[in-house]
């Protein structure tokens, strides 16, 4: 079987102390929350952080509040997000993407957070040690060249996220706390450019908050292609919020995830819907705008180019679904 | 049944053998009921040792150091490195192990750990035994090859044209491993008589086998320098074989113990490189030592379905009858023999025994390419074709303006008959699988007649219970079994059959327990032990039931016989009619007259001696004689009929499976719980090699397996198991034990078929390939001809094509004698006879 490469674990008691050890340690130590992204990535030698900070004992990073918006301690895990009815009622898109990640057993670890700073996913790179020498590595781990696209000059790994895209439409902020002090930045704000850097928070900070606010009268919705109705990653994903004055859009906001390494949003399918009447051929157009800027390569399930069209029938449905 | 014994003027039997046939007439124990399996407890609570459950004091850990290169000539291996670093205790390179195996005689083909070359990214090239696992995975890394490298072949289409260096130095042509071509009656003048010839061109998919247990094997050094293997395999017998060969040891100084498998569906039944490894490691360092392979490694084991390119050609009356076939396939061997050459006439072997297909031509090829070796995957070779031709019965149907329910049913093939290809049909319940699957499903009322995007299609199959030859030429049974009666009333069994989580076991216990009728807690199994039980040749090609079944039937027979006639002596009644029940010998006419088993065992004991008595069974001998004529023959044929109903979404092209109603003809029901099981199984497997699974490779980017995980190759989840409706048909087959006929592989076969079928009745479009994913849903809707499939099927470069003269022709089931030829055969004749 496949084991662990030896590490060393310490389980600090509050945010504050996470924030004190991951300044001490240097950029070797990993935040671990659920660990069931980073102990497969580790058994397969592309993660392989030398500290690992454990968030088990971290409990102020625990709880949902819910007053206007809705707070949720990153550490929260998906399985209890899943059982909040609240939640389910107030944030159906988010509820959605919660109880769409993977399965059931792997949702009682896993932790929003962990989903937020989720690693880029490439089936090139989420392959064990010897496969990955076989095709002499990657740009990501040990290599030079990203092989879904060998000229770029950027690793194209996938932001493979349900929840980021549902936050990112519903306008959430994040905040990141390390010994110089907290910030609180939108979390569309946290993703950076490539597969690599994939995310802006430092490698000293730690994710302590996601804020929600109020969402009035907008409807939400989250479509997630993908193969099997259970443990899956997206593919092509879709977080959609409206709010509709009558048939007319008075706000709209689009994001894709699972085409890229970033999570992308459809600002020009956005305008196309923004003060207009949401009809077939306005749902259309937006459709085909939010299409063009997916760009899905041959580094996951499905074929990339049934994963771009994929995400036109999806934004539309998206949008249809929101009507009326 | 084979009897024994003195017979009877009257009918042939013993009055004992009689007694037993007359207490069977009068109803079953236990045969056709569901106990619960013998080995479920140990299942369900975790007390099940499988071959990774074995812990040995001093045991080491081994890991194998596989290639990162697809094809290549080995220039140097320095293990320095990894020996000199503590914890390791000794380090295995191919020199070590220069002797060849494989399965076939004539494949030959593998080494423990490669020589010279290394033929796919995954073949392995060296050996670590070391103290705990990490140590060998870090030690294993260490060792540096240095590789010359050769060009890769990766497409059968190329490896046909032999453009670059062969992969082995045998086979028919460079990397050509085997080229069939044989004509059973006039083929092109049945399909000029036809009034529709229909030519397709399909693809199957290779796939893999996905069995939950990762293959393991602990191998031990005893006092006395034997050597002890466990394993997870399908076929101890065969791994016996090859370890004696390999290690150049008595094939009584070695002994293998099959551990139950946690499934195999053919891919535990090869035998494999560590298993050699570990034994030979456990000799050199007196230790015991362990392998477990990861997943990925699974995947470089593979043995899995052949990819398989098909070219069907036939002729259809305007009834829906057919006049002959004209079948080619082009199958994707891997970079090994394997089973290959076997798996090569599978896929031209069943077409015939289905629908009466007067005249039929075959022609197969199989190349070497430089990827995990393919090999026998449930339906080993059946279900690439069995998909090409219900398919294109579906379009014949269409194009004539038939119902394609109805035209199977008017073109079955008779029961008791031979086909074109000499193959000997008995039971057929062909006839009654399609009824029930047609009322079942309400077809007549939805075939065509749902609203677009809904369907049902329907497809048939049949498969082999279990090949009429071993793989190795022997004129031995096929599998044996010994039963042992203790004074208390207990029965020991010894066989060497393999539980592979198909309920053989159960088997095994149900068919002694109906005959002494005793209780299955009465009996204790020792199986799959090539020191303790005799021979069975292993869990593939659905054999097990009925092989081992009539074994056992005989050795209790025989059991029976002993006691009955000591019983008839003691209670003064005629031995025929004694009745064995509820643990009791007892008169028929007068059931209180009658002893427990136990004192029938000790009367019969003190008469006889001990009592321990074998069974065993071989095969009736097929009617073809002809080169080849030993793949496709077996004592009995099982046949399915599916209708799938279907929803396609044409607008993303998915494929949601609504219902399967599936019917089986199972001849007779052993356990009635693992049929259905075992149908449920197969067409849970099936619907995943429908719409989802494919053994995907990045022929670009250094032939590298795409996606070697449980996560990344796309398995069906409960989520995806539609409801399935399990029909039995019981038509019991005289060759079968009881009747019975197998189970575990046929089921699978219709489903592929069905599902395409049902696309197209639901969208109007063919995918001529599988699985069918949306994307080539979509691509077929956007279609000229609404159809997404290979456009071209290459020249096998067949010079030469066999004739055998059909039944109906008034042959004889042999091929002339072929013109002589300038120079003498390679090879002796054709030694591959099934599997």
């Amino acid at each position: 079987m496949m084991r662990l490469p030896p590490f060393r674990y310490l389980a600090p008691k509050n945010a504050l102390e996470v924030a004190g050890i991951l300044n001490g340690e240097g950029p070797d130590a990993m935040i671990v929350a659920g660990g069931t992204d980073l102990y497969p990535n580790m058994k397969r030698r592309h993660q392989m952080p030398k500290t690992l900070v454990s968030l088990r004992h971290v409990d102020d990073l625990r709880g949902v509040q819910m007053n206007g918006g809705v707070t949720i301690g990153p550490n929260e895990t998906l399985r209890s997000l899943e059982r909040n009815v609240d939640l389910k009622t107030r944030l159906p898109a988010l509820w959605t993407a919660v109880q769409s990640i993977s399965t059931p057993l792997l949702r009682n670890m896993g932790t929003i957070g962990g989903n937020i700073c989720l690693d880029t996913r490439c089936n090139y790179y989420n392959q064990n040690f010897e496969w990955r020498r076989a095709i002499n590595f990657c740009m990501k781990c040990e290599g030079d060249t990203c092989w879904v696209a060998p000229s770029s000059s950027v690793c194209w790994a996938v932001n493979s996220s349900d929840t980021v895209p549902v936050l990112i439409a519903l306008g959430a902020t994040v905040t990141l706390v390390s010994v110089d002090g907290a910030r609180t930045i939108p979390i569309h704000e946290l993703f950076g450019t490539d597969g690599i850097e994939y995310l802006t928070k430092r490698k000293d900070e730690v994710l302590t908050r996601i804020d929600i606010p109020d969402q009035g009268e907008a409807k939400s919705v989250y479509r997630k292609v993908r193969r099997r109705g259970a443990f899956d990653f997206p593919v092509a994903a879709v977080a959609a919020r409206l709010t509709l004055q009558g048939n007319t859009v008075e706000d709209v906001s689009l994001v894709l995830n699972a085409v890229g390494p970033t999570p992308v949003r459809c600002e020009e399918a956005e305008g196309v819907l923004r003060g207009n009447a949401l009809t077939d051929e306005r749902i259309a157009e937006a459709a085909q705008a939010a299409y063009r800027p997916a760009k899905p390569l041959d580094n996951t399930d499905y074929v990339s180019m049934w994963r771009k069209k994929m995400i036109r029938v999806e934004v539309k449905r998206a949008l249809e679904g929101m009507r009326g | 049944m084979s009897s024994n014994g003195s017979s009877s003027q009257e009918t042939g039997l013993s009055p004992e053998a009689q007694g037993l046939r007359d207490q069977l007439k009068e109803g079953y124990n236990q045969i056709g009921k569901s106990p619960v399996k013998v080995d479920g407890m140990a299942k369900c609570t975790g007390a099940t040792v499988f071959a990774d459950d074995i812990e040995l004091p001093r045991m080491l850990y081994c890991k194998l150091h596989r290639s990162h290169v697809a094809h290549a000539r080995i220039v140097s291996i320095d293990t320095s490195a990894a020996e000199a670093m503590p914890g390791v205790v000794a380090v295995l390179t191919g020199d070590s192990m220069p002797e060849t195996f494989g399965i076939l005689p004539v494949s030959q083909d593998e080494h423990a750990l490669c020589i010279d070359r290394v033929r796919f990214v995954g073949d392995p090239v060296a050996a670590v035994a070391a103290v705990d696992e990490d140590t060998a995975f870090e030690a294993m890394n260490k060792i540096v090859v240095e590789y010359e490298p050769l060009d890769p072949v990766f497409e059968p289409a190329k490896a046909i044209n032999n453009e670059v260096e062969p992969l082995h130095g045998y086979g028919d042509d460079g990397n050509v491993h085997k080229r069939i071509s044989m004509q059973f009656g006039d083929v092109d003048g049945a399909l000029e008589e036809a009034d529709l010839v229909l030519e397709d061109t399909m693809f199957f998919e290779g796939n893999t086998h996905l069995p939950m247990e990762q293959h393991a094997a602990v191998a031990m050094r005893e006092p006395d320098g034997r050597v002890t293997l466990w394993s997870s395999t399908q076929t101890p017998h065969y791994v016996h074989r090859a370890v004696s060969k390999v290690l150049g040891m008595p094939p009584s100084r070695v002994r293998v113990i099959a551990c139950p498998n946690g499934g195999g569906f053919g891919g535990k039944s090869d035998p494999f490189n560590h298993e050699i490894v570990v034994a030979k490691f456990a000799l050199m360092t007196n230790r015991p030592v362990k392998i477990t392979l990861t997943r990925e490694e699974v995947f470089y084991c593979h043995r899995g379905r052949h990819p398989v390119l098909m070219n069907i050609k036939t002729g259809f009356r305007k009834d829906g009858r057919m006049t002959g076939m004209h079948f080619q396939s082009l199958l994707d061997g891997g970079a090994y023999g394997s089973y290959g050459v076997a798996s090569t006439y599978y896929t031209g072997a069943l077409q015939t025994v289905t629908y009466d297909i007067p005249t039929y031509r075959f022609d197969g090829v199989r190349t070497f390419t430089n990827k995990p070796p393919c090999g026998p995957k449930r339906g080993h070779g059946t279900p690439q074709p069995r998909f090409g031709v219900e398919v294109q019965l579906d379009k014949a149907a269409h194009a004539l303006g038939l119902d394609p329910a109805q035209m199977r049913l008017d073109t079955l093939q008779p029961s008791n008959s031979v086909t074109a290809n000499w193959l000997r049909i008995g039971s057929m319940g062909l006839g009654p699988c399609i009824e029930k699957v047609v009322e079942g499903s309400d077809w007549k009322n939805k075939h065509g007649k749902l609203p677009y995007g809904k369907g049902v299609g329907i497809a048939c199959s049949s498969y082999i219970c279990g090949a009429g030859l071993p793989i190795y030429w022997n004129a031995m049974p096929h599998s044996g079994v010994t039963v042992q009666l203790d004074r208390g009333g207990g029965v020991a069994v010894f066989c060497g059959e393999t539980e592979i989580g198909q309920g053989s076991d159960t088997v095994l216990a149900m068919c002694v327990a109906e005959v002494l009728g005793v209780e299955l807690t009465d009996i204790r199994l020792t199986v799959a032990d090539t020191h303790t039980t005799p021979v069975d040749l292993g869990s593939y090609s659905s054999r097990v039931t009925l092989m081992v079944g009539h074994a056992a039937f005989q050795a209790a027979e025989r059991a029976r016989e002993l006691l009955a006639k000591a019983a008839a002596k003691k209670l003064e009644v005629p031995s025929v009619r004694l009745r064995f029940a509820e643990n009791r010998v007892f008169d028929v006419q007068d059931p209180e007259r009658g002893m427990e088993f136990a004192d029938a065992v000790k009367l019969a004991e003190a008469a006889y001696g001990t009592i321990a008595v074998a069974g065993w069974y071989t095969p009736p001998p097929s009617p073809g004689k002809y080169r080849g004529a030993g793949v496709g023959p077996s004592p009995a044929y099982s046949y399915s009929s599916a209708v799938i109903q279907v929803d396609v979404d044409p607008e993303t092209g998915l494929v949601d499976i609504e219902k399967i109603w599936v019917a089986h003809d199972v001849g007779q029901c052993i356990n009635e719980m693992l049929v259905i099981g075992q149908v449920e199984g197969s067409v849970y497997m099936g619907l995943g090699e429908a719409v989802m699974e494919e053994m995907a490779y990045r022929g670009n980017r250094f032939g590298v397996h795409k996606i070697p995980s449980l996560l990344e190759y796309k398995s069906p989840t409960t989520k995806e198991m539609p409801p399935v409706e399990t029909y039995i048909i019981e038509d019991p087959d005289p060759n079968g034990p009881f009747g019975a006929k197998e189970v575990g592989q046929g089921p699978l076969l219709p489903i592929m078929p069905a599902v395409a079928n049902a696309i197209f009745d639901a969208v109007g479009v063919r995918v001529d390939e599988v699985p069918i994913t949306p994307d080539k849903v979509l691509k077929a809707l956007g279609a000229k001809d609404k159809r997404c499939g290979p456009r071209s099927f290459p020249d096998l470069k067949i010079t030469d094509t066999m004739r055998v003269k059909t039944e109906a022709e008034g042959g004889d089931g042999t091929a002339p004698r072929p013109p002589k030829k300038k120079k003498p055969e390679k090879g002796k004749g054709e030694e591959v006879k099934a599997s």
